[in-house]
């Protein structure tokens, strides 16, 4: 959905599973994901459910330095939110303008 | 704390939570998405492998490595807050556990701060703060009294509403149910415990 939005002018990454592969959610995936995903620009991360939050959130954390500032876990349904960011974020916008327009559709 | 001692205390957790895996699973089926008891046994599974190693550590690096594994092997919703749980007692506590009480708080106070919960949602943290308040008040006879404390402390999940966690979405179905968080607790405490023990 986000592709036909965007084409391939963001860049995307996706996961899902546990560390067993099956349905869930796991730090290691994340990690893997945010590194597909990465440019200079950042990373917007969406979350589905609580536990893809919180463990999104450690995957951050165990970033380097470098990398940790310039990646952020979104408030926002993930669809809508989704779709949103890259849409703001093909337009070239910064971190900060993805993630609130990401936002805007969540209760504050 | 010697590395014997240690080794036979993570093998201890390790195996319990393993043996309790299946109960976890269906406690976790009635207000969750019942991953609670395949999630805990893979992460203890990979405790479990690496305890001889781990157990040579000092006790605060023992405990990091621990969370650690556990953050990466648990997944779901438990993963960062038990690999959390250890993480933090392992920042805190003193290579001999002479802080117990106090290293145990903060660890508590991390998970709170991780999941963004307090006591009353029905969730692990139900169990994890009237253990930290025993243990805070001290006292001879921890190891059995701990226990006791966590047992019950789980059962008072039963009534509750969950207001935290997948349990809930369920709204009053979460009610009738033991929370599966407060159980691996209780089952932690009780094994951490009765190694002490013996």
């Amino acid at each position: 959905m986000v592709r036909q939005m965007v084409g391939d002018s963001v860049k995307l990454a996706y996961t899902g599973g546990d560390p067993g592969g099956g349905l869930g959610t796991g730090v290691a995936s994340i990690r893997e994901a945010i590194d597909r995903a990465w440019s200079e620009a950042g990373v917007a991360i969406l979350v589905d459910l609580g536990g893809a939050e919180t463990n999104s959130e450690m995957a951050v954390e165990m970033l380097d330095d470098e990398r940790r500032g310039r990646v952020v876990v979104c408030n926002a349904p993930i669809v809508e939110g989704a779709v949103m960011a890259a849409t703001e974020a093909s337009g070239g916008s910064p971190l900060e303008t993805v993630r609130r327009t990401a936002e805007e559709l969540s209760p504050q | 704390m010697t590395p014997a001692l240690l080794h036979r205390l993570i093998l201890a957790v390790a195996d319990d939570v393993i043996a309790h895996a299946d109960e976890l699973t269906e406690l976790d089926q009635a207000v969750g998405d019942g991953d609670h008891g395949i999630n805990m046994k893979r992460g203890f599974e990979a405790v479990r492998v690496d305890a001889g190693a781990t157990a040579e550590k000092p006790l605060p690096d023992a405990l990091k490595a621990i969370g650690t594994q556990l953050v990466m092997k648990v997944g779901g919703a438990s993963g960062p807050l038990y690999g959390t749980l250890f993480m933090a007692l392992g920042k805190e506590i003193a290579p001999d556990a002479s802080n117990l009480s106090a290293a145990f708080a903060s660890a508590v106070e991390a998970v709170k701060s991780r999941g963004k919960s307090q006591p009353g949602q029905k969730t692990m943290l139900d169990v994890l703060a009237p253990v930290q308040m025993a243990l805070g008040e001290g006292g001879t006879d921890l190891s059995v009294r701990l226990p006791i404390v966590a047992a019950s402390a789980a059962d008072a999940t039963i009534p509750m509403l969950a207001t935290r966690g997948r349990a809930s979405f369920l709204g009053e179905r979460s009610i009738g149910h033991m929370d599966p968080g407060a159980r691996s607790s209780a089952l932690i405490v009780a094994s951490v415990c009765r190694a002490l023990e013996g």
